[in-house]
């Protein structure tokens, strides 16, 4: 399976990341390689084999359903780039 | 005092040879005249060291002194320290000053060690040689053109250096083991689970695994002691008992059988560290193992495996680096969509984004099956190469790298890069504790030797660390520079 330059830009637009359009033909050519290498796995025949999620095979511990964790918003905003009341800032979303 | 290691330091304290203030400060002075040298530290907190210093020397004092009071060690910059700046090696984080403490920094902590700082690192733990750090590379005590390995490769060089007593490390595919061998310390990755992940920033959740960066084995199993043990705020930390890694350090090892596999002896091993870890294992055979010749056969899908399930699960982990709540946020952004895209573009470095972005596209719809699933499958098979070498030999001996230390900037292609992680990143995939431990030189740079145990043997492989250092002598060689 090849890359393009056109993939790059899909998958960037999914990730979030705005690439340099300068940087697109070196960065395809490497994701390329990497790729390439990568695709040794389609030679491995796994047919039966189940996906192994947790090495140990363990399943998620679950707790009591019971409050923990005290408030702790305001520390927690005191360090993010833009707060008012009590709440997050980002750009106008909707006109 | 920074010649000594943790086990003597601890002796020296508790006969009052000196106390931990002069311990400590005696560190911090290296630091300030040494590092630059290195550039191994981020952030140094000299006013916090010197407090927990005080507080420890009081505590041994009135006996409540923990099993660490007044040992001086560093965090890897990707350990949350409550009011202190936690960077994870990014400009995306340079700004973040964590608001809470990883669970291993608040074990290390009631232990009783003083934490001299947060240690360089390669941005968000990808990397093999520290070239990704936004604070710039660290240089390899042994030879300062030469990297010090990855990505905990400011703990190594740190430990190296004797700027501090012991460093943390985090180990994802082989970023405690593989600077540990190329700065000549000992680095032991526990078994995936043992040592709480809280508050040490997700690359690839169901590979990191944090871990001691020590001198010794024995230093090694001193550190453990404190780190290991289940976490509530872990759901993949294990409900296994914890013993006492120090316990067991001096059994005897005769009759341990030992498992070299050929694939680990192949082409591409430098041939001075072949003969290096060839005399180690003759040494552990002195002592009564005994060696033999196993198979391996998936060794070579370890790498496209793990760069199918690292940067995958690394995509999702750092989706939550937005410009929103915390870290990094671009100037001016026009829309939220030019809030999250330039954010990102300029908060992260070159191979963060690769990575982010060869995740992206193997989670991507129309691709799961071929890559992540596939190489989830593939994961299994390897495990299970393990799980058969485990029935015939207890541990598992070999390489921890293919070659000494490179040249800063000697490899700029990103998979050849990923090669140098060949021996170590099957281990991640199939969670088992490994270890490095000095084993000699090639090139004049230091070599380690790998040993892999199977799952929680950590204490047998600290034992066998332990004899072999006993018997061998290259865990006490320093770099002809350090002073």
């Amino acid at each position: 399976m090849s890359i393009t330059t056109t993939d790059i830009e899909k998958v960037a637009q999914l990730a979030r990341i705005r690439l340099d359009p300068a940087a697109v033909p070196e960065l395809t050519e490497r994701l390329g390689n990497i790729l390439k290498m990568v695709d040794q796995l389609q030679s491995v025949d796994t047919g039966n084999v189940t996906p192994m999620a947790n090495p140990l095979d363990a399943t998620q511990r679950l707790r009591a359903d019971e409050v923990t964790e005290t408030d702790q918003r305001a520390r927690f905003q005191a360090i993010a780039p833009s707060t008012e009341q009590g709440l997050y800032l980002v750009p106008r979303v909707i006109e | 005092m920074h010649e000594l290691t943790i086990a003597q330091q601890l002796q020296g304290l508790a006969q009052k040879d000196y106390s931990s203030e002069e311990l400590t400060l005696h560190y911090l002075a290296r630091i300030e005249r040494l590092d630059a040298r290195y550039n191994s530290y981020i952030t140094v907190e000299p006013e916090r060291a010197i407090d927990a210093a005080r507080a420890a020397d009081r505590a041994r004092a009135d006996g409540s002194a923990g099993a660490l009071a007044g040992i001086p060690i560093a965090h890897k910059d990707i350990f949350c320290t409550d009011g202190v700046k936690t960077s994870c090696g990014s400009k995306m984080l340079n700004n973040f000053i964590a608001p809470y403490d990883a669970t291993v920094v608040t074990r290390l902590a009631e232990a009783g060690a003083v934490c001299l700082g947060k240690t360089n690192m390669d941005e968000f733990a990808m990397g093999s040689s520290n070239e990704t750090s936004f604070y710039g590379p660290v240089l390899n005590p042994w030879a300062t053109d030469s990297v010090p390995g990855g990505s905990s490769g400011g703990s190594a060089a740190a430990v190296a250096a004797h700027l501090c007593a012991a460093a943390t490390g985090t180990d994802t595919g082989g970023s405690i083991r593989q600077p540990a061998a190329l700065c000549g310390i000992t680095g032991l990755k526990p078994t995936y689970g043992r040592v709480s992940r809280y508050g040490m920033i997700a690359f690839a959740s169901s590979l990191d695994q944090g871990g001691p960066m020590t001198r010794t084995a024995e230093d090694a199993a001193l550190l453990l002691n404190a780190m290991a043990g289940l976490d509530a705020r872990d759901s993949t930390s294990l409900d296994t008992p914890v013993p006492d890694y120090t316990a067991t350090l001096g059994a005897g090892i005769e009759g341990l059988r030992i498992g070299l596999p050929k694939q680990y002896f192949g082409a591409g091993l430098d041939p001075e560290i072949e003969r290096a870890v060839q005399a180690a294992i003759a040494e552990l055979e002195k002592l009564g193992a005994t060696v033999k010749e196993i198979e391996l056969p998936h060794t070579e899908l370890a790498v496209p495996c793990y760069y199918v399930i690292a940067p995958a699960e690394a995509s999702a982990n750092l989706s939550r680096f937005d410009g929103v709540r915390y870290g990094y946020r671009c100037e001016d952004p026009k829309d939220l969509f030019d809030l999250y895209t330039r954010t990102r573009a300029e908060g992260f470095g070159e191979e963060v984004k690769r990575r982010i972005l060869v995740g992206t596209y193997a989670l991507s719809a129309g691709y799961y099956d071929a890559y992540y699933r596939k190489a989830q499958q593939v994961r299994r098979l390897i495990k299970q190469d393990f799980v058969d070498a485990f029935a015939g030999v207890d541990v598992i001996a070999g390489p921890t790298t293919p070659n000494p230390a490179f040249k800063l900037g000697a490899i700029s292609d990103p998979v050849a890069m990923y090669l140098e992680d060949i021996y170590t990143i099957a281990v991640n995939l199939a969670g088992l504790p490994a270890i490095s431990l000095p084993a000699g030189f090639a090139a004049h740079k230091p070599i380690g030797l790998q040993l892999i145990g199977n799952y929680f043997a950590e204490a047998q492989l600290l034992n066998i660390g332990h004899r072999f250092q006993q018997a061998t002598d290259w865990h006490q060689r320093t770099a002809a520079g350090i002073e």
